[in-house]
């Protein structure tokens, strides 16, 4: 045995990325540039940071619907605060942050306090922030503040001529900070044995009820996170911004090769779903005659070979007991 | 062993639950390098008292000693802080995790909040290879080895607590005799390195094996503390059933005249078996005759009955009915057999709380014919009533709702259920357990009188007494093992007691 067997899934996921791109390139003209790829970062930054997120949940077991909602409510209590009340960016990006997270330890410690399906009460967080959008407009609020704008054009220079956006940095860390945190903290692994068998962590002395709360805290900051993000990308406060973000990203979770039963699963892996989510949308932009919803066809079939990939590891896995 | 003073020392301890005393005033006592076996039969109080020990449960009255000292365990963690530690049936770790992980998580060596897993790991190779005599890769999932591997990772996870005793709870059932024999030779060496191992099993082979003491507990009661080599298997058995052999002897047979073993066969098992639940069989079933199943809880009877049933695939062997192509794989393929099971389960398997007697009655007769072939409700009630007075069910009302009636009344509605299919085969697994005993009575009138009439039954009972009355030929199990049949003059007590107890 060559490599661990638990490693698997992420080289699929690693190769299907590496394969989509060679087959870009051999088959568009000016596929094959750096730019390409840094693109892939600049226009999934939120995702990204999202899918992060979503991880954490997933790998605990549970799941988090309320995603989407929480980037639309960010990007609409953002823009009425700084273009409406003139308040100062400075302020209203901790006060979201603080916000998307409070919304996450609500919604966790209803999930954990009285027992009740991740599922039903994510849809609830998941309709509540997408309400409490409209009541502050049911307009797009434009943002021209000179922080956000400025913030919105940096370009970040790299050698070869190309560059990524300040956003693409904040997810990256994101991304390196969540990696350190899933493997070598003690929340983290408490995250894996939730996933696991919460009985047995349970058993095991392990705090069980403050890892739950905190892994959907983690994912309503991450939401926050990305809701700046996405307002940085998109200049603007609307209640239809990332409509269904949240199906995109358990896509990107499970694609990056995360077991949607908990427990198994990577980081890294995520970045890479994220990333092949990517490309299969700029595959269908560089062929310019396919319609956009050929992505959504896509990775309706990847994900679908993704689980069935699970299973039969699954099943591989129980005849070859050591 | 007795000069020492014992690690951990129990008494009077007192554990009441609504309605029910779990514990009385029971002395526990374990000392340093010792297995000591903890004895008794469902219900007797085993669980309560590791619940008691390890603080999943409060103590009513009665204290704990560890080391001379009184301690107070009201949480698992106090429990494991005070150096007891315990492995639980199923294995209560996470199979995605890897093996050094679930020795150490919640106790990962650290450096500024950052785990150290190459300390983790050469701490995990080294403490499964020096005290479990392991050799496995540590950094593979838990989940890629064997139950019994998982087993030992628990153990180590135990041991790694610094415990000073170590409770296994039943660490055996779900593993193979190799295995067995794996863990025995680390109980033992743990037992040397002066390590206090509490072993509950109801496996009477492995108790005679390993341990050095006894303790038996019946119906939450101390009923003592024995060396191995100074209580006699027999012995034992009688302690743990709270019977005298003499009283045994003198019951009433209900049926004088055995039936003769000679007649229509009906169905033959041969070579049946499956991994983990009843060790190879043979068993031949005849018209008209009353089989029963005698053995300790946990021996293989529902086991065997389930198998018989297609409710579980065997592994190896089949079952063969003269005249009958095929054997039986599935429920399905018994009930084609004219095979019905009346499960132990009463609650959960057998009778439907909102239905009424009549519906209860009727169900499985409409279940064979198909959903659309509905029988009339003029003949419904035609067979309610002739069943309500066959089996003189108590209300004789076919309308009353079926959770109104007492537990020996439902176990007769399950009954006629299962007659009115008119069975060639009535297999039974505890009919008569918590119904009083004029119901047990009729209950055991009944098929005896049936089996006359022609029925065969499989009848499965924990009550030596009743299988002894009902019965033409005895099948006794030990250790998931069938290891004796019994007919004619040799049914009596001592004799199935002895076949019960082994050795």
């Amino acid at each position: 045995m060559s490599v661990n067997r638990k490693f698997i899934p992420i080289l699929v996921t690693f190769g299907l990325f590496v394969v989509m791109f060679a087959a870009g390139s051999f088959r568009y003209t000016g596929f094959f540039s750096l730019q390409v790829l840094m693109n892939l970062l600049v226009d999934n930054a939120f995702l990204l940071i999202t899918a992060v997120g979503m991880s954490f949940v997933i790998l605990s077991g549970g799941i988090d619907l309320s995603v989407g909602s929480i980037i639309a409510l960010t990007t609409m209590v953002s823009a009425s605060l700084v273009q409406q009340q003139g308040w100062p960016p400075a302020v209203v990006i901790p006060l979201v942050l603080v916000m998307g997270s409070v919304f996450g330890y609500g919604m966790g410690a209803i999930i954990h306090y009285f027992k009740i399906q991740p599922f039903i009460v994510t849809l609830a967080g998941m309709f509540l922030a997408r309400g409490l959008c409209y009541v502050i407009s049911i307009d797009t609020i434009t943002i021209d503040n000179a922080f956000y704008t400025s913030v919105a054009q940096t370009k970040i220079h790299l050698p070869g001529g190309s560059f990524v956006s300040i956003s693409v940095i904040i997810a990256l860390v994101v991304i390196a900070a969540a990696i350190y945190i899933a493997h070598y903290t003690r929340f983290g692994r408490n995250v894996y044995a939730l996933g696991g068998s919460e009985q047995s962590a349970l058993l095991m002395g392990l705090p069980v009820a403050k890892t739950k709360i905190l892994v959907y805290t983690l994912s309503g900051f991450c939401s926050a996170l990305a809701g700046v993000v996405f307002t940085f990308y998109m200049l603007s406060g609307y209640g239809l911004h990332a409509v269904g973000l949240e199906l995109d990203t358990i896509a990107a979770v499970v694609i990056g090769g995360t077991l949607l039963t908990g427990g198994v699963g990577y980081v890294i892996g995520t970045f890479f779903g994220v990333m092949i989510q990517g490309i299969i949308q700029t595959i269908i932009s560089f062929e310019g005659t396919l319609s956009s919803w050929w992505t959504k066809i896509v990775i309706g079939l990847l994900l679908f070979f993704f689980i069935l990939l699970q299973r039969l590891l699954i099943a591989r896995r129980s005849t070859l007991k050591l | 062993m007795s000069d020492q003073d014992p690690i951990l020392q129990m008494r009077g301890i007192h554990k009441r639950f609504p309605g029910v005393k779990a514990l009385s005033n029971v002395d526990f006592r374990l000392f340093p390098g010792e297995v000591h076996a903890l004895m008794g039969e469902n219900g007797a109080g085993k669980s309560t008292l590791i619940k008691v020990l390890t603080g999943v449960y409060s103590i009513d009255e009665g204290t704990v000693d560890m080391e001379g000292s009184p301690i107070s365990v009201t949480s698992p963690q106090e429990s494991q802080t005070a150096g007891i530690s315990t492995v639980y049936q199923e294995v209560n770790l996470c199979p995605n995790l890897t093996v050094a992980e679930n020795i150490y998580i919640g106790r990962e060596p650290r450096k500024f909040g950052r785990i150290l897993w190459k300390e983790m790991n050469r701490n995990a190779a080294v403490l499964l290879k020096e005290r479990l005599n392991l050799d496995i890769d540590v950094t593979l999932p838990l989940q890629y080895y064997s139950v019994a591997i998982q087993q030992l990772v628990a153990i180590a996870r135990a041991l790694n607590i610094s415990a000073k005793v170590l409770i296994l709870d039943e660490p055996t059932s779900s593993l193979d005799r190799n295995e067995v024999q794996q863990l025995f030779g680390i109980m033992r060496k743990l037992k040397s390195d002066g390590l206090a191992i509490l072993f509950v099993t109801h496996f009477l082979d492995q108790v005679y094996e390993i341990s050095d003491r006894i303790t038996i507990l019946r119906n939450g009661e101390f009923v003592g503390e024995y060396r191995v080599n100074e209580l006699s298997r027999i012995d034992l058995v009688l302690k743990m059933i709270g019977k005298e052999l003499n009283l045994l002897e003198e019951l009433p047979q209900l049926s004088q005249e055995y039936k003769d073993s000679s007649g229509e066969v009906l169905l033959t098992a041969s070579g049946l078996g499956r991994k983990g639940s009843i060790e190879p069989f043979d068993l031949t079933l005849h018209k008209g005759e009353v089989v029963g199943l005698a053995g300790l809880l946990g021996s293989g009877r529902t086991e065997v009955a389930r198998l018989f049933f297609g409710a579980d695939k065997p592994d190896q062997g089949g079952i063969t009915s003269p005249g009958i192509e095929g054997g039986i794989h599935s429920p399905r393929d018994a009930i084609k057999r004219k095979i019905a099971f009346c499960s132990e389960n009463r609650k959960a398997e057998g009778i439907i709380d909102d239905l009424t007697v009549r519906e209860n009655i009727i169900l499985a007769l409409q279940a064979s014919r198909g959903w659309f072939r509905t029988i009339s409700r003029k003949r419904q009630d035609e067979l309610a009533d002739e069943y309500i007075q066959l089996m003189n069910i108590n209300p004789p009302n076919p309308e009353h709702l079926i959770k109104n009636l007492s537990g020996g009344n439902q176990q007769k509605v399950l009954l006629a259920r299962w007659l009115l299919t008119e069975p060639r085969l009535l297999i039974l697994d505890e009919p008569t357990r918590g119904i009083d005993v004029g119901a047990k009575a009729e209950i055991q009138k009944l098929v005896l009188s049936l089996s006359r009439q022609g029925m065969s039954f499989l009848f499965i009972s924990s009550e030596l007494e009743e299988v002894l009355r009902v019965s033409d030929r005895i099948a006794v199990l030990r250790d998931r093992n069938k290891v004796k049949e019994i007919s004619g003059e040799e049914m009596n007590p001592h004799e199935i007691m002895q076949a019960i107890a082994g050795g």
